[in-house]
């Protein structure tokens, strides 16, 4: 049927640069059904980040409030609890959060801005399956058996029994493997934080 | 390299028919040589399908069929708050539309060169089965974005069930899930339309295929190339389907989705064709827009309905005639009794037989998306009775034809 | 065939232009509009949300999405459109109740997202211009293009108050127009222009990625030549031995 003699070598790069520019349209094609999969707008508004007034948190006291989903917890401490974490650093797993998560400004002993040490804001989110820690800032509590008599404060996972301090920082030999997580937040002034976002010049 | 390879397939063919059905259906599947314009709309159609399941699977991962929140998660959700999703909508909508176009001018190919006749009979009613499955589709999809249109729209044709006698009340409530069409009807058409008829599309399209294969392709010359083989056995007047139409359809597919993306990017609504303006209002059951008209590609259908008068009251006569305008179609095979295949060698008053078709068909279909007056009424009457004049009259007319004579060979015009 | 496709065509022409003719359609006039123009927008957008959002809500229309498309800053938005303080990223909610409005107008007035894609920027345009004094409707006027509508003439404080140019055609007066008799605070051209700003947000509106939509549409259509050029080559390749 076909007496024309075929160039093969034309033919070849046909063949190969219609495929590749087919193949470049096909992956152009891809990118808005995989970008589709990309958290929505109405999903970015509800994760936007979160305002709180802080000014009402007596020294000791701890508020949760809700950022994407998650509960994050905002905890006043007393000058006391300050200087046990100075102190407990001996019976905890990562006591300078090596490798636990937080921004650069909280990755110190308190877990806090240097200017407001005794405020620490961390994700409720127990680092081992994702259950919520109690705070326990004393004996007074039904996990008292598990807390041991010299107790001064901190957390307490009633899932698998994980035990944290008051910066967040799990102790030795738990399930948990690390730290409670931080994440990005600022102080808009003295009484207002805005969590799930950075200061500028933090 | 290609050691490996051959081992590799040798492993899968030992296993698994994969050289077989590749060489049966493509690199030795012998095709006329002589398609022309009209024989891309059949893999147009396969890839218009592939844009619908791959859009559809993920209009579906956002859509939520609820009353309450269908309209405004396509039109916040997917129109706006997920990234791109406006475009795969674009795309689905738009597909929606190409898929009746290209599947009407791959029925009119059939017409007009015979294809139905025998040993074709069954690709033909294959096919007739896809356009009434893809029907179904339509329909209930049309319902899923919950605006003006999709409701009215449906209300009206459900109540085309309810116009049966004696069990039409029961059926149409039944058809519902409820005395409107409310939640339970919007569920179930969901339901439907992204899982029931498109297995059966996809079931009915490889049998469509299938069929095909076994007596092989039709062409515009109407021969049968099978007639003249030569000494391998291959036919004379047939090229291997791979490559030569595999490159062929490719540029096909190509020019197809410039005017695909033309209507996606610049002219989505199509004037309010592709999507109607008042399917952008919520559905509102007590509030009827003034103008009800179905999607374009149900209107020829439509103004049928229409145009039967109904008989004591009762709308049935015009339910009867519109199923019927579908059924006839069936029947084709059967109807022409004209051995001649192509229109190429038929008389030149049938060839004016068919063009009056298509001019009544579009007639039609104009007809549908406009609101009924006594002369609009009285020209889909007319157009109506051409319609079935044009099927039923055909044992007749088309054994008076005087053919001219058929080529041995085909033709390459 | 090309004879046949020839007649064919032939006859289509000539049934839809019968058809067409006998056909009528209401006249609007023409909104001058562009939504590529973001002034045009942000003056709109000012409009939009010291008006219509009083008493109408655009509910799929957020705040922080209006910001980046028509190039404001969080801070602009916050102040000057924002008036009920919802977050940055909420929708556009009514000021007004929907429960309160029930009670005013007797009816929740519409939800806006969508009204340019529903009813057509020319009708929103012809429709804003078109109210006219009626002393016999409670509300004291009426529309050219919405009979008897329940919504406020909210601009006739800037339009100035306008009498029905009514012309008799055999024996049935018809409204063909509006004449200013008393002007408002504008111009009517700076009317004109203030209306087609917000013509212009509302059709944005509508489809808030309609401008990138086009010119996405132009890179396509560049890319879908360039492989017909390869594919057509290709096909010609394979098909220059068949006869």
């Amino acid at each position: 049927m076909s007496t024309d003699a075929v160039n093969n070598s034309k033919r070849r790069f046909l063949v190969v640069s219609t495929t590749v520019v087919g193949a470049i349209g096909a992956g152009f094609v891809a990118v808005p059904f995989i970008k589709s999969w990309k958290p929505s707008a109405k999903a970015l508004a509800a994760g936007a980040p979160v305002q709180v007034d802080i000014s009402k948190i007596e020294e000791g006291q701890m508020i949760t409030v809700e950022w994407r989903g998650k509960p994050v917890y905002v905890l006043n401490r007393t000058d006391e609890n300050i200087k046990v974490l100075e102190t407990d650093t001996e019976m905890l797993a990562d006591p300078d959060s090596e490798m636990s998560t937080q921004p650069d400004y909280c990755k110190n002993p308190t877990r806090s801005y240097d200017s407001h040490r005794k405020v620490i804001v961390m994700e409720g989110v127990c680092t081992h399956l994702g259950c919520a820690p109690k705070y326990v800032p004393d004996l007074n509590n039904p996990f008292a058996g598990s807390l041991g008599h010299d107790w001064k404060g901190g957390y307490f996972c009633p899932c698998h029994g994980s035990i944290y301090d008051l910066a967040g920082r799990v102790r030795k030999s738990m399930p948990a493997p690390k730290n409670l997580p931080i994440m990005p937040y600022y102080f808009k002034s003295d009484t207002v934080i805005l969590i799930g976002q950075d200061g500028s010049n933090a | 390299m290609g050691q490996r390879v051959n081992d590799l397939m040798g492993w899968v063919d030992a296993r698994f028919p994969l050289t077989k059905m590749w060489e049966e259906h493509l690199s030795k599947y012998y095709a006329p040589k002589n398609f022309n314009f009209w024989y891309f709309f059949g893999s147009l159609a396969i890839m218009v399908l592939v844009i619908q399941v791959l859009s559809g699977i993920f209009l579906a991962m956002f859509y939520k069929p609820d009353t309450a929140l269908a309209f405004q998660s396509v039109e916040m959700n997917i129109m706006r708050d997920v990234e791109w999703g406006w475009l795969i909508r674009y795309f689905h909508s738009t597909g929606a539309s190409a898929f009746f176009i290209v599947v009407y001018l791959h029925m009119f190919r059939g017409l007009i060169y015979g294809s139905y006749k025998k040993p074709r009979e069954l690709v033909w009613i294959f096919g007739v089965l896809i356009f009434l499955a893809l029907m179904a589709e339509g329909f209930m999809g049309y319902l899923l974005p919950w605006g003006q249109m999709s409701f009215w729209g449906a209300q009206v044709i459900i109540n085309l069930v309810s116009a049966i006698p004696f069990v039409g009340e029961d059926l149409g409530i039944w058809v519902r899930g409820d005395f409107v069409i409310g939640d339970a009807t919007l569920n179930r058409f969901f339901s439907l339309h992204i899982i029931a008829i498109p297995l059966i599309l996809i079931g009915l399209i490889v049998a469509h295929i299938i069929a095909l294969h076994e007596v092989g392709s039709n062409n515009p010359d109407g021969v049968e190339i099978k007639k003249n083989k030569d000494e391998n056995g291959i036919p004379r007047d047939g090229i291997p389907f791979h490559p030569y139409y595999s490159v062929k359809d490719i540029v096909g597919v190509v020019v197809f989705l410039m005017f695909f993306a033309g209507v996606v990017f610049f002219i989505p609504e199509m004037f309010g064709y592709f999507l109607e303006h008042a399917n952008f209002e919520p559905a509102n059951p007590l509030k009827t827009p003034e103008h009800i008209a179905p999607v374009w590609y149900f209107t020829p259908y439509y103004s049928i309905l229409r145009a039967v008068p109904s008989i004591a009251g009762s709308a049935f006569p015009g339910v009867i005639a519109m199923g019927a305008a579908i059924v006839v179609l069936f029947f084709l095979p059967w109807l022409d009794r004209n051995p001649v295949k192509s229109i190429r060698y038929r008389a030149g008053w049938y060839k004016i037989l068919v063009a009056l078709f298509v001019v009544a068909f579009i007639t039609l279909g104009y007809l549908g998306t406009k609101a009924p007056t006594d002369m609009r009424t009285l020209v889909a009457q007319i157009c109506t009775i051409y319609y079935f004049a044009f099927f039923l009259l055909m044992p007749f007319y088309t054994k008076m034809e005087t053919n001219k004579p058929v080529p041995e060979r085909v033709t390459m015009k | 065939m090309k004879k046949t496709i020839l007649i064919l065509l032939t006859f289509v022409a000539m049934t839809s232009t019968g058809l067409v003719l006998t056909s009528g359609g209401e006249h609007l006039e023409k909104a001058s509009i562009n939504v590529d123009d973001k002034a045009s927008l942000q003056r709109g957008v000012k409009v939009f949300t010291d008006y219509c959002l009083s008493c109408h809500s655009a509910k799929y229309v957020r705040f922080n999405r209006v910001a980046t498309d028509l190039g404001m800053t969080e801070e602009q938005v916050m102040g000057n459109l924002n008036h009920l303080g919802t977050k940055f990223g909420s929708t556009m909610t009514a000021v007004m109740t929907p429960e309160y409005a029930k009670q005013a107008f007797g009816a929740v007035p519409p939800d806006l997202s969508l009204v340019a894609r529903s009813r057509g920027v020319d009708w929103l345009y012809s429709y804003l211009k078109g109210f006219y004094a009626d002393p016999s409707k409670t509300t004291g006027h009426n529309n050219i293009v919405f009979k008897d509508v329940g919504m406020p003439n909210i601009f006739w404080k800037q339009e100035g108050v306008k009498k029905p140019l009514i012309e008799d055609h055999d024996g049935e007066k018809v409204i063909v127009g509006t004449e200013v008799v008393e002007q408002g605070t504008m111009t009517p051209e700076e009317f004109n222009a203030m209306i087609n700003d917000l013509v212009a947000y509302m059709s944005y509106m509508g489809e808030p990625n309609q401008s990138y939509r086009k010119s996405l549409g132009v890179y396509v259509l560049i890319f879908l030549v360039v492989l017909f050029g390869f594919a057509y080559a290709m096909k010609k390749d394979y098909w220059k031995g068949v006869h």
